[in-house]
């Protein structure tokens, strides 16, 4: 009988360490993915009811903190300025979750991302309070220019340093108040509501989140294809001078704005964003499978990589099937057509261009401390694409160079800097004649691009090629100039 | 000698296991209410002198005792009460109460069951009294449901579930009855012509008893000790006999029986269901697993610690789910902790089953046993989904009057059982030595 009792106790060994195995699986390796569950609450309720680091701007403002309450939750946030970083900084509501840095870097603020929690070993037996500090590159200042720029008109501005990616200016009219949402009572549901049937979507971060026409800016990207093609050059081919673009199988043909002829090589089709000289080396001279893959090389149909929530894609079409001829393809090599494009996505085009041809991985965390101020986290740049080489890149600079000098954008000149841009005018409607009004471009001492920008006013009465110049170019140049002028040592 | 040493460490870890119970009854407070507990004295003084009491006890009635199994009883039983404290605030009085009474009988079986042969000759009082606890709950008018299984009696003001005590009193039927018979049901006999079982005449009884627990509890819906029952009665059945064939018929009957409740209880259905994928309704009935789960992993290796997790989601957590809310606010290491303190009292129930030299003993100890240790797996295998959930309680840890009682009276019989062991022993020594000094 003695044998049957050993072996029963080895059974229920065995048992036992099965039950030990599932423990581990449980509380060990599935434990990330349970934690992060939807329909489990424990990390949103423990999220709230513990002390949250704060967000700063580049210039020491704080942007989102932690007071205590006294209400079932020990910590109210809070977001000092209001509006001003609102599609930034995004909110924290129990009920809501979170939104925009406080969703992307909810753990590092929590004190729960593992850099900050166990920085030692003797960490998991100290219940000290752990929170992260978040600093971000944009600063206050800069963010106020782009706001006032604006004004009460519809659009977004992106400025960006196009040698790190790190976003100086990311602004959208129009924006909300995110205390309203971060409310523990009723009220921000109300508030919720109430915003999300307000015109002009003032939750939606537009910058980075809604896509529009590109229009004339995109012919950048076409511009560059080309060149990459090897079958564009500085100063051939020469376009005819035309007033359209022949369009297959209809009589609607593709005008130049107002009519007006031009044709040149391509510094001189981008200074007067020339309608018919792109439309024919989208369609004719690069064609529709290397004008694909070279709109996907700028990030085209990708996810950008910058650090906030669900950033949109923007969109250049793939197909251009052979029996709807050259119609959709010399549409889209001038920006309309299938193609759209968020704000973000056309300022990391100008800032590809500004940086010898590589686009850096935007984004707007500078550093992470913990309580005690030490660095856990210091943002490393790193390239995101490279839809250009060097040569091709500087010979972009100068077309763009040429086109604030005596082109569309000259509102764009800042004096004692190199500025190039590109205007774009993405009609909407003929009656009454309305548009997007766009401008890309970049700025710094010569040779040195510090700035890269996209600024689009959207819905603007008008749809002459002047209207990106002559609304969109102003802000742009505002904005520029204050990151400029302001910088240390700029 | 033995007797000192054993009944001196035995007194040290229940000390021990004191302190360890009021630190983290200390500790829970702290969590819960960030306030050191008012009667923190008059808590530790309780313990101290319940289980001090039932240590005096052991010293004068059953001083050959083996000294681990009170103080990991006592140390779980804290452990659980401390939680159940950190729960629910009324139940805690009770739950004392109960650890009082479970203390006393304790220390009443000890002074009334004074050779474990005792209970051999009672054999069919005792099975009678299985059956009848068994069947108390199907009596109209004193069985009540509660949570859907009728396993519940009350007698006025008092609620009990009389299956925990049914358990025992059949695993003592079981013993004694296997021991008499373990020869003749270890040679087949029948059919005549070609004999591949054991008289019937021999199994029958045992069969008999096992056929009706397994009825009676299906009609009382209670899953959980049916298949305790059944694994009781398999292990007792193949250590009597030796024949591991009965292992095998008994995985399938095992097998044949669970296919039968499963394929006509719609309950049975819905354990089964919600085990293999409980998000399929994870609002309702996959609800509970799915708390305990998240409970679990919440608590990750170091746990939350002591009063700061939320156990309180998880429904009946004070009963069967007490393992998840340790696993959440102990982490990793304090459910560890707890399992090794499971698997310390089944190692030692087991070490007192070996050294006992009559066979009745033996058997009574390993039935006891694997009922502590078989019980202890089905609920954390049922908890941690590594099984179907099986209502049982966690022994000593869960909320519950009869559970904790039954499993002192569990507790006492052990004891009772190795301390008998060690006194032949010595008595067999004293023998030896008193032969031996003439030559």
């Amino acid at each position: 009988m003695n044998r049957q009792i050993r072996r029963l106790g080895v059974a229920l060994l065995l048992c036992f360490t099965a039950l030990f195995a599932q423990l581990n699986y449980i509380q060990v390796v599935r434990s990330e993915k349970l934690n992060d569950d939807p329909r489990n609450s424990r990390k949103v309720v423990a999220t709230f009811s513990r002390p949250r680091g704060t967000i700063v701007s580049a210039d020491g403002a704080v942007l989102a903190r932690s007071t205590a309450s006294r209400d079932q939750f020990k910590y109210q946030r809070e977001y000092p300025e209001r509006d001003l970083f609102a599609h930034v900084t995004g909110y924290l509501n129990f009920n809501f979750g979170a939104t925009g840095l406080e969703a992307t870097y909810g753990d590092e603020l929590a004190g729960r991302a593992a850099e900050i929690d166990l920085a030692t070993m003797s960490d998991l037996f100290v219940d000290r309070e752990r929170v992260g500090n978040v600093a971000i590159t944009i600063r206050k200042d800069v963010q106020e220019v782009a706001r006032t720029a604006l004004g009460n008109r519809a659009g977004s501005v992106v400025a960006l340093d196009p040698k790190t990616g790190a976003i100086l200016a990311f602004w959208s009219t129009p924006s909300y108040d995110p205390n309203a949402l971060a409310a523990h009572d009723k009220s921000a549901g109300a508030a919720k509501t109430m915003l999300e049937a307000s015109p002009g979507k003032p939750l939606l971060p537009k910058a980075y989140r809604e896509t529009f026409f590109p229009g004339s800016t995109f012919k950048v990207v076409t511009a560059s294809v080309g060149l990459e093609s090897g079958k564009v050059g500085p100063d051939q081919p020469a376009y005819p001078a035309a007033t359209n673009y022949d369009i297959d199988f209809t009589d609607n043909e593709l005008d130049n704005f107002g009519g007006d002829s031009c044709g040149g090589p391509l510094p001189e089709i981008l200074q007067v964003s020339c309608n018919s000289g792109f439309a024919a080396m989208s369609a004719d001279t690069v064609g529709a499978p290397a004008m694909v893959a070279g709109a996907e090389k700028f990030g085209f149909n990708s996810r950008p990589p910058i650090d906030l929530p669900a950033a949109a894609i923007s969109r250049f079409p793939t197909e251009f099937p052979q029996n709807q001829g050259n119609g959709p393809i010399a549409r889209a090599g001038i920006g309309q057509g299938d193609v759209s494009a968020t704000p973000l996505q056309m300022a990391l085009v100008a800032a590809g261009v500004a940086n010898n041809g590589t686009i850096m991985a935007p984004h707007l965390l500078d550093q992470i401390t913990d309580e005690r101020g030490r660095v856990v986290t210091s943002y490393a740049p790193r390239a995101w694409r490279t839809p250009l080489n060097p040569q091709n890149a500087a010979v972009m600079r100068g077309a763009m160079i040429g086109v604030v000098a005596e082109g569309t954008a000259t509102r764009l000149a800042i004096p004692g800097f190199e500025v190039g841009g590109k205007t774009g005018t993405a009609q909407l409607g003929t009656t009454p004649p309305r548009s997007h009004a766009w401008i890309i471009g970049f700025a710094g001492p010569p040779g040195d691009a510090k700035v890269a920008v996209a600024v689009i006013v959207e819905g603007q009465p008008g749809a002459s090629e002047q209207t990106g110049g002559r609304v969109a170019a102003p802000i742009a140049q505002a904005v520029m100039a204050k990151i400029l002028t302001t910088r240390p040592g700029g | 000698m033995i007797e000192r040493l054993r009944r001196n460490s035995e007194l040290s870890l229940i000390l021990l296991g004191a302190v360890i119970t009021g630190g983290a009854y200390t500790l829970a407070s702290l969590g819960t209410t960030a306030s050191i507990p008012a009667n923190i004295g008059p808590f530790l003084g309780i313990i101290v002198a319940l289980f001090l009491a039932a240590h005096l006890a052991v010293r004068r009635l059953a001083a050959g005792a083996d000294g681990m199994l009170l103080p990991l009883a006592g140390l779980l039983n804290g452990v659980g009460y401390v939680f159940i404290a950190r729960l629910d605030k009324d139940l805690a009085g009770l739950q004392a109460l109960w650890t009082a009474v479970g203390i006393g009988a304790f220390i009443l079986t000890l002074a009334m069951v004074r050779r474990p042969r005792d209970l051999e000759r009672y054999r069919y009082t005792f099975l009678v009294v299985g059956i009848v606890l068994l069947m108390l709950p199907l009596v109209p008018g004193v069985g009540r449901v509660i949570n859907g299984a009728r396993i519940w009696v009350s007698f006025g003001p008092i609620n009990f579930q009389p299956g925990e005590f049914a358990k025992i009193a059949l695993a003592v039927f079981f013993a004694a009855y296997l021991v008499e018979k373990r020869e003749l049901l270890a040679m087949a006999t029948w059919p005549r012509f070609r004999p591949v079982l054991p008289d019937p005449k021999h199994l029958g009884p045992v069969l008999l008893a096992w056929g009706l627990s397994l009825v009676v509890m299906t009609a009382e819906k209670d899953l959980g000790s049916s298949l305790l029952f059944f694994a009781l009665f398999m292990v007792l059945l193949w250590v009597a006999t030796e024949k591991a064939a009965y292992l095998v018929v008994g995985a399938g009957l095992f097998g044949a029986g669970s296919y039968f409740a499963w394929s006509t209880f719609s309950h049975v259905q819905d354990r089964v269901t919600f085990w293999l994928d409980p998000w399929s309704d994870a609002a309702d009935k996959g609800f509970q697993p799915i708390q305990g789960w998240y409970a679990l992993s919440w608590g990750g290796i170091g746990g939350t610690g002591l009063g700061l997790g939320t156990p309180t989601r998880i429904p009946e957590v004070k009963n069967d789910f007490i393992f998840a809310a340790i696993g959440e606010e102990l982490g990793l290491f304090g459910g560890t902790a707890v399992l090794i303190a499971f698997l310390l009292m089944v190692g030692a129930g087991l070490r007192i089953a070996t050294r006992a030299d009559s066979n009745f003993d033996k058997l009574l100890a390993t039935g006891l046993t694997a009922l502590l240790g078989i019980q202890t797996f089905i609920i954390i295998a049922g908890v941690t989904r590594l099984l179907p959930l099986t209502g049982v309680t966690l022994p000593f840890v869960s909320y519950g009057g009869s559970s904790l009682v039954a499993n002192y009276v569990l507790l006492a019989l052990l004891m009772r059982i190795s301390h008998e062991t060690s006194r032949r022993e010595r008595a067999r020594e004293v023998e030896r030595d008193r032969v031996a000094v003439p030559a």
